[in-house]
């Protein structure tokens, strides 16, 4: 037997626990991606359900159906294109009188209107009452109490959805909203023209049609005059008669009174459903509030939540990191052991297994953050983070919210960049992922500490200071300079809610934290497998290139002669004779890999591009470098390894020594630093930046920049520094 | 008075809420309109933004928002 399908949406006010509902009735089938064309999450479920085959969607949290926010207009085309059959409206009851703002303009579309009273116990506490039963009739909606963290009232509010969705119910238009008269005139004047001329083309509700247009909606007006061309020009001159005659009537906007008068009617409803006891109650959430956004604790409170989270994602990460970087190197060790020697292996082992180990190994990292995150958010600490921080974010010209993204930049831009979802605006969020790039993760680290380490000795720790500092200033200039340039436009308003702090759910911040590093492993690894191929190629091939001497011949000579030498020396000269041979083998290694490396198709190409370089004191090495930091920024190190041609056993101090007898100064150096921090963003940033901006533009955008900031900003430096004598 | 010159604990009625459309269509849909009373909970440690309590729930605004907003019996 063929099940029945029925599609059930979720909408609701963010905060509301319609998340905690989703959660419960999909559990772990459910499926987390993006609402096509924006990087809102979309979260869908499929359930069986009494006979029904449920498709459950979990609409962005929303106050209302204003096409103003992305969000809100996700959640209305959801409802008005696809037409679910029920559409289930989650109302915090200890919330009523504004969740049902949204409510009642779920009430004006034409749609199958179902109200789940979420955490009524907790209402209860608060000393509040609601008629399910008066609220159900006066709005003629069936009316189910949930608790959405203890599991109750989920199957009954299934049950009625199903139920609902098989009735034939038409929904008298007597229990909507009613505008005061001249209002009401306008709309049955809109109803009216569009009746007389063109009704069969209108996709939609008809009164709801002219309401919206009353309220100016620029997403319907375009969409009539796509639906019905010529007449449509006609019902919006209409339209703009009837605004005209009700902004002389009001001296106001239309859509403001009709805002005004909702609000009217829902209190209404309220006086009649809602009853208040008086007694004073002692509000938890309040007095933890106010010790945690406190004038003089508040501050070093939050520093502390951020300082464990940095340290839980970074010291705690790094012991699992420590093993799947060892579980990595032990199965390409085993595979080098089992494989004959070809390019095959070569490719497997530097080329796949590296790439998709490198992305590997940030999971820890990935996991833990989103575990804090989704921690904060839960708890409705994030809006207390956005509260206390927004004063100084505000200066960039960002929210309050885009500080936590920015600051675990500094550990990897990765994840950092996969924080800023938690930021609603758009601009917001692409702002703070352009910039974030500039705060110094990690990985560059490495290569500060061995240029700074070989060319500014004592001074090295202030030197690198100074290129975090650098870091924080491009960020702050750039932000001002895109908010009043690129990313202008009305700053979204910082009209956020305050919900009470409430106990997070296990369940739900392990869904929360698994949803986006899944979409981090999936997404991911597609870019880092194919750049790491790409780099793989160009460093290995051409494969059979002529080395100006036969090196493996020489290494053989130099090992027989040690031999010979050794079985000559004394017994205890023997040790040191085999320590000097071992040291000659792999200087000759490091040659034949350093010649490998500049003969590649990697080392043609440095020295292509060497005279772009040169005035910023970079020479063909170092370019060599920079490109392969393209795959991951510490690989920068091994590289100029390789290129200088540093013993790599003795490990940095070698590598200083080759630098500084490369003729390299430490203006150069200082300049190669400044590069590093700023030039484009590494594969995986990158492909954090396509995947959260839904947009190659704007990785485009970001490469361009960034890699023309570092340039102009070496150049500064290098030339400067050289002017100036340094 | 402006809500945004209110201070710490006091309550008010909304005589008018002013600002740009967006802006102001937000605040309005959020709760605050004219003749809701409102409760000023707190300012933020850097004096920015101010939490409010409208309709029993907590909402916060930016100073500059705040200053778009006109009250009334200030208490």
């Amino acid at each position: 037997m063929i099940q029945k399908r029925l599609s059930i949406a979720l909408a609701g006010n963010p905060n509301s626990g319609k998340t905690t509902i989703f959660n419960n009735i999909t559990g772990t089938r459910q499926k987390v991606g993006n609402w096509p064309g924006v990087t809102v999450e979309k979260k869908e479920g499929n359930i069986n359900k009494s006979g029904y085959d449920l498709k459950i969607i979990d609409l962005p949290g929303t106050y209302s159906l204003t096409p103003f926010s992305i969000e809100e207009i996700v959640a209305r085309n959801f409802i008005l294109d696809e037409r679910p059959d029920v559409v289930i409206d989650i109302i915090d009851a200890s919330n009523l009188e504004r969740s049902l703002y949204l409510a009642t303009q779920l009430r004006e579309i034409d749609c199958k209107v179902l109200f789940a009273l979420n955490m009524a116990d907790v209402a209860r506490t608060r000393g509040t009452k609601i008629d399910d039963k008066k609220l159900s009739e006066l709005l003629a909606v069936p009316v189910v109490f949930t608790i959405g963290n203890k599991n109750k009232g989920i199957d009954t509010l299934l049950k009625k959805a199903i139920e609902l969705a098989e009735s034939d119910v038409v929904i008298s238009n007597k229990r909507k909203v009613k505008y005061s008269k001249d209002i009401e005139d306008s709309i049955s004047k809109i109803e009216h023209f569009i009746g007389n001329h063109t009704a069969d083309s209108i996709p939609y509700n008809i009164r709801w049609t002219a309401i919206k247009l009353l309220e100016d909606d620029k997403i319907i007006k375009e969409r009539i005059l796509e639906k019905t061309g010529k007449i449509g020009e006609d019902i919006l001159r209409e339209t703009d008669n009837q605004r005209n005659f009700l902004v002389d009537r009001f001296d106001d906007d239309p859509e403001i009174i009709m805002t005004d008068e909702r609000y009217g009617f829902i209190a209404g409803i309220i006086m009649e459903v809602l009853t208040t006891s008086t007694k004073q109650r002692v509000d938890i959430s309040r007095n933890v509030d106010l010790v945690l956004t406190n004038r003089f604790v508040g501050f070093p409170i939050f520093i502390f939540f951020i300082w464990a989270m940095f340290q839980l994602t970074f010291s705690l990460g790094a012991y699992p990191m420590e093993w799947i970087s060892s579980g990595i190197h032990l199965f390409s060790t085993l595979l080098a052991h089992v494989l004959p020697d070809n390019i095959f292996k070569d490719f497997l082992i530097n080329g796949v297994i590296a790439g998709v180990g490198s992305v590997a190994i940030f999971l820890p990292n990935i996991l833990i953050l989103f575990f804090c995150i989704a921690l904060f958010e839960d708890t409705g600490y994030m809006s207390r983070a956005a509260f206390l921080m927004d004063k100084i974010m505000h200066l960039i010209g960002l929210h309050g919210k885009s500080f936590i993204p920015m600051l675990m930049g500094f550990g990897c831009n990765v994840p950092a960049i996969m924080a800023s979802r938690t930021l609603e605006s758009e601009k917001d969020r692409t702002l703070t992922i352009l910039i974030t790039p500039f705060m110094s993760c990690s990985a560059r680290l490495p290569v500060y500490i061995i240029l700074a380490g070989a060319f500014f000795g004592a001074k090295a720790g202030t030197v690198i200071f100074g290129i975090y500092l650098l870091g924080i200033i491009l960020s702050i200039i750039t932000g001002r300079l895109f908010r009043s340039t690129l990313l202008k436009g009305a700053d979204a308003p910082f009209v956020m809610e305050l919900p009470p702090y409430r106990i997070p759910m296990i369940k739900s911040l392990l869904i929360h934290m698994w949803d986006r590093s899944k979409i981090f492993l999936k997404k991911m690894g597609g870019y880092i497998l194919a750049g790491s191929v790409v780099i793989w190629t160009l460093i290995t091939f051409p494969h059979n290139i002529s080395y100006s001497k036969n090196y493996d011949l020489e290494i053989e000579r130099v090992k027989t002669s040690f031999q010979t030498k050794i079985e000559a020396a004394r017994e205890s000269d023997k040790a040191s004779l085999a320590q000097k041979r071992d040291i000659a083998v792999s200087e000759l290694i490091t040659e034949k890999k350093a010649e490998k490396a500049e003969k590649s198709y990697m080392g043609r190409i440095g020295k292509i591009i060497a005279p772009v370089f040169s005035p910023i004191g970079i020479d063909w090495r170092g370019s060599v470098a920079l490109l392969s930091g393209f795959v991951a920024k510490e690989i920068v190190v091994s590289t100029m390894g390789i290129l200088y041609a540093a013993d790599q056993r003795e490990d940095s101090e070698a590598l200083k020594n080759a630098l500084s007898s490369s003729g390299m100064t430490p203006i150069g150096a200082l300049a190669m630093m400044v590069f590093v921090l700023l030039y484009m963003p590494c594969l995986a940033t990158l492909a954090a930046i396509r995947r959260e901006t839904a947009s190659l533009k704007w990785m485009i955008f970001s490469i361009s920049y960034s890699t023309l900031l570092a340039w102009g900003m070496a150049f500064l430096v290098y030339q400067g520094g050289t002017m100036i004598g340094v | 008075m402006l809500l945004s010159e209110m201070k710490q604990k006091q309550t008010a009625t909304v005589v008018r809420v002013g600002g740009n459309g967006a802006l102001r269509r937000r605040i309005l849909e959020m709760g605050i309109l004219k003749g809701t009373s409102i409760y000023v909970e707190k300012y933020a440690p850097l004096k920015d933004p101010v939490e409010l309590i409208v309709k029993g729930y907590h909402v916060s605004l930016r100073v500059e928002e705040a200053a778009q907003i006109t009250v009334e019996n200030v208490k």
